[in-house]
């Protein structure tokens, strides 16, 4: 019964996202002022009804209802709870409804705040909106359908892949899905605003929430997917440059310079085009991304719901919503005015540097990520990793920084680099110290070194914009910059320690041994076999003290599970703020020897402190907006309330 | 503004690249299994000593004989090796020459396997080391590779033998024998 109310649901939901679609486009056609009332609450209802679609799903994985194919082949009535729901968007299926849903609840929520913009505008938003839903809701309803149901019904479950039963992992695809949904909503309010020429500030004001909403999921849930990456799949990389990665990564890029253009855009009525131009390609990216991962074009080291078909479907859409997209911004791109005009040396052109910078990363990581395909299409295969991606990105990534350096001091519109030189020196005297220093003391390689000294110097220009202000009346959106800038001067710091400084011992132990790693001294005490609810692991108890001081425990596990058979390493960790020691169990080898592999990995967890920081700081930034909209809609109000008073009061004399 | 509307339609241009390029590659995908870099080349030397009582061992001499030979790459422990037992008998009615190369198996366990499913082979070598299997470039078992009579690789069929394989196979070594 469940299952049947699902699918209702969500057709129901589909049919409302074609009238929203025919209405918003008749309304576009001429005025239509009963169609045009349609439209918001079609947008709301749409968003309730996919929300009931998706509850029904996890109902169904809650009570584990075997006779659902999808429960069946990704659930086990042995599950611990927490897995069972987070089964539910494990999967093709399950995650393309969590897409669906978290698209249309958005769109329900625009339907009913925004009111800033011009309401034909509102209506061209909608209806694309509606127009991109609707691709997926058929995608969902014609080909994956995940209420379907298997009979007769499977007397058992078949599981979830152990590799993704972690806590870490099954909040990950939801924080990335809300960062790839709110780039769509974006997406919608750029061509609306093409399609009925009002790219304004306003327009700007209207998106960013979104985008900076976007962005702060992409931001955490490329940090926690980096951190999961790190510590589950026990290889002690934190970054591996693959196309899944890279699928996250790509929109993350052209969020964030969506976001700064966005802002030129809103306080100087400037790079119109491009920032509509951004708005489509963030949203492809996120399209894009998805296509790849699922597609099964590109192989990677963790590529799940691989299949042609489903690959197929998604190209179409692809090539519907990108395609059209992109023709409407070269027949309309050029009737929108270029806007306000400014020197090189402004905020705003500092902010057109960082542009430039992250599209060409961008475009670094595209094609890197692409390049194989296109080398297989002459019969060549080739793996495109590091080696090529850190260098690369690095020839643009560290000048960006310099720019980002400088770039908060300088005044909108028209600045010289007189006016900031004292903070320009400090800055370049504290990097040049930095470098000099580790160059001296140490023998690392460049790009490392330049991370070091680059990190210090951008962590002390962030927090130079606060210097002679009153930072309690400072805005908060100022803060969040400060913050997000600061993040990134963190994780640059961990990256580049992290790959400077690492210490790595691979040994063959015997219990009772002692191994030196870094200032580490571990001690190999034994083995043991552990049982868990649906495993069973061989554990290595080691206990690890710091340049002598106290001893502290670990045990990393070697675990196999049997629901379906798979062996997995689960790695211990013991962080300090300066680093972190991470260990993993291997194999038995003869003679009573077990392989252990330790590694001391300084700073390391900076990266994802950075990570976090950054997120933080789009959230502030968040409020602070949200906060100035409201002050602002309530001034407005009240002015408008006061003015009718007034007449009222008049025509009454 | 005028001069440089063509950039506007720059990011269609690409995209109509990208919708190329990936439309091929889901229209004609690319193979997954690895190709051995040793068609149209001669076999490496080695010798083998027999895997199984009952038939001699294989060396690189024993292909120069003049007459076509299949090679098949198996083991006892391989599951789509027991897969295609049926149409390697097939094979050998249609008067194919089978050799055999067990990987790192057990002379026990062949025994079991090959009485088990037939045994085809005019000869198994025992490959524990997977020196051949490495040396003519097979990733896998089963494989089966078409020697010609001068001990020169000239085709490599990867994974199980099915039905449909069996008449394209009996062409192949046809051809290995003018």
């Amino acid at each position: 019964m469940i299952a049947e109310f699902g699918l209702a649901a969500l057709w129901l939901a589909a049919a409302l996202a074609a009238l929203q679609l025919v209405a918003g486009a008749l309304v576009l056609g001429r005025d239509e002022p009963a169609l045009s009332a349609l439209v918001r609450p079609a947008a709301v209802v749409q968003g309730v009804l996919a929300a009931l679609s998706f509850a029904a799903l996890i109902l169904l994985f809650v009570e584990t209802d075997l006779s659902v194919r999808l429960v069946a082949e990704n659930s086990h009535t042995e599950k611990p709870m927490i897995f069972k729901i987070a089964g539910a968007w494990g999967n093709h299926e399950g995650s393309m409804l969590l897409w669906v849903t978290i698209m249309s609840l958005s769109g329900g929520l625009i339907a009913l705040i925004e009111r800033r913009l011009p309401e034909r505008t509102m209506i061209a938003t909608l209806a694309a909106q509606a127009f991109v839903g609707l691709g997926f809701y058929a995608f969902l309803l014609f080909s994956s359908n995940p209420f379907a149901r298997l009979s007769p019904a499977a007397p058992e479950g078949l599981g979830l892949n152990p590799l993704l039963q972690d806590i870490g992992l099954a909040f990950h695809p939801p924080t990335l899905y809300l960062g790839y949904v709110g780039l769509s909503v974006a997406f919608s309010f750029a061509v609306g605003a093409l399609l009925t020429r009002q790219v304004t500030p306003e327009f700007a004001r209207a998106m960013r929430p979104w985008v900076l909403g976007a962005w702060i999921f992409l931001t955490i849930g490329i940090t926690a997917g980096s951190y999961w990456a790190y510590y589950e799949l026990g290889w002690g990389g934190w970054w591996f440059w693959d196309p899944v990665e890279n699928a996250s990564l790509m929109p993350w890029l052209a969020a964030t310079a969506l976001l700064h253009s966005a802002s030129v855009l809103a306080a100087r009525d400037a790079l119109r085009a491009w920032t509509i131009m951004l708005g489509v390609v963030a949203f492809s990216m996120s399209m894009i991304g998805t296509f790849l991962v699922r597609s099964g074009i590109l192989t990677s080291v963790h590529a799940f719901a691989v299949d042609p078909e489903r690959g197929s479907f998604i190209l179409a859409l692809l090539v519907l919503y990108i395609g059209s997209a992109l023709t409407l911004f070269g027949l309309r791109a050029g009737t929108v005015a270029e806007g306000e005009r400014f020197s090189v040396t402004s905020r705003e052109g500092a902010l057109v540097v960082n542009n430039v910078a992250l599209s060409a990363i961008l475009a670094i990581v595209l094609v890197g990520t692409l390049y194989p395909l296109v080398t297989e299409a002459f019969d060549i295969k080739v793996s495109v990793g590091p080696p090529y991606f850190n260098p690369v990105s690095a020839l643009f990534f560290l000048p960006m920084l310099l720019v980002l350096a400088v770039g908060p001091l300088l005044r909108w519109r028209r600045d010289s680099l007189g006016r900031v030189q004292n903070e320009v020196v400090l800055v370049a005297i504290v990097a040049l110290l930095v470098l000099a220093g580790v160059w001296f003391n140490t023998s690392i390689g460049l790009l490392p070194l330049l991370g070091l000294a680059l990190s210090v110097a951008v962590a002390l220009a962030s927090v130079l914009p606060l210097r002679g202000r009153n930072l309690r009346r400072l805005p908060l959106a100022v803060w969040g910059m400060v913050f997000a800038h600061l993040g990134i001067a963190v994780a640059l710091f961990g990256m580049s320690a992290d790959s400077a400084f690492t210490k790595e011992k691979l040994v063959a132990a015997t219990p009772g041994e002692t191994v030196e790693v870094g200032p580490w001294k571990v001690k190999f005490e034994t083995v043991e076999p552990v049982a868990g609810p649906n495993w069973t692991a061989l554990e290595g108890v080691l206990s690890a003290s710091y340049s002598g001081g106290k001893a502290r425990q670990m045990a990393p596990q070697s675990r196999e599970f049997w629901s379906p058979v798979q062996q997995t390493s689960e790695s211990a960790l013991l962080t300090r703020w300066n680093g972190q020691l991470y260990a993993v169990l291997g194999d038995e080898i003869e003679g009573g020897r077990w392989q252990l592999r330790l590694w001391w990995k300084p700073f390391v967890i900076w990266i994802w402190l950075g990570g976090l920081m950054i997120g933080f700081g789009g959230f502030l930034a968040l409020v602070g907006r949200v906060v100035d909209d409201l002050k602002r809609r309530s001034l407005q109000q009240r002015i408008a309330r006061r003015r009718r008073t007034a007449a009222d009061e008049e025509a009454a004399a | 503004m005028k001069q440089i509307r063509w950039t506007l339609w720059l990011p269609l241009a690409l995209f109509g690249v990208f919708f190329v390029l990936v439309a091929s590659q889901l229209i004609n995908p690319a193979g997954t299994t690895v190709e051995s870099a040793m068609i149209g080349k001669p076999l490496p030397e080695f010798t083998l000593k027999p895997a199984n009582a009952d038939r001699p061992g294989l060396a690189t001499q024993d292909m120069r004989d003049g007459q076509p030979r299949l090679l098949n790459v198996f083991a006892s422990w391989c599951v789509p090796c027991a897969a295609e037992a049926p149409q390697l008998s097939a094979l050998e009615r249609g008067g194919a020459n089978i050799v055999g190369v067990a990987i790192r198996d057990r002379p026990e366990d062949v025994a079991a396997f090959l009485a088990q499913h037939g045994n085809p082979y005019s000869r198994i070598g025992a490959d524990d080391l997977s020196e051949v299997q490495v040396g003519i470039g097979s990733s896998g078992v089963p494989e089966t590779f078409v020697i010609d009579g001068k001990g020169m690789i000239r085709y490599q069929h990867i994974g199980d033998i099915r039905d449909a394989d069996v008449p394209m196979l009996l062409e192949k070594l046809r051809e290995a024998a003018q």
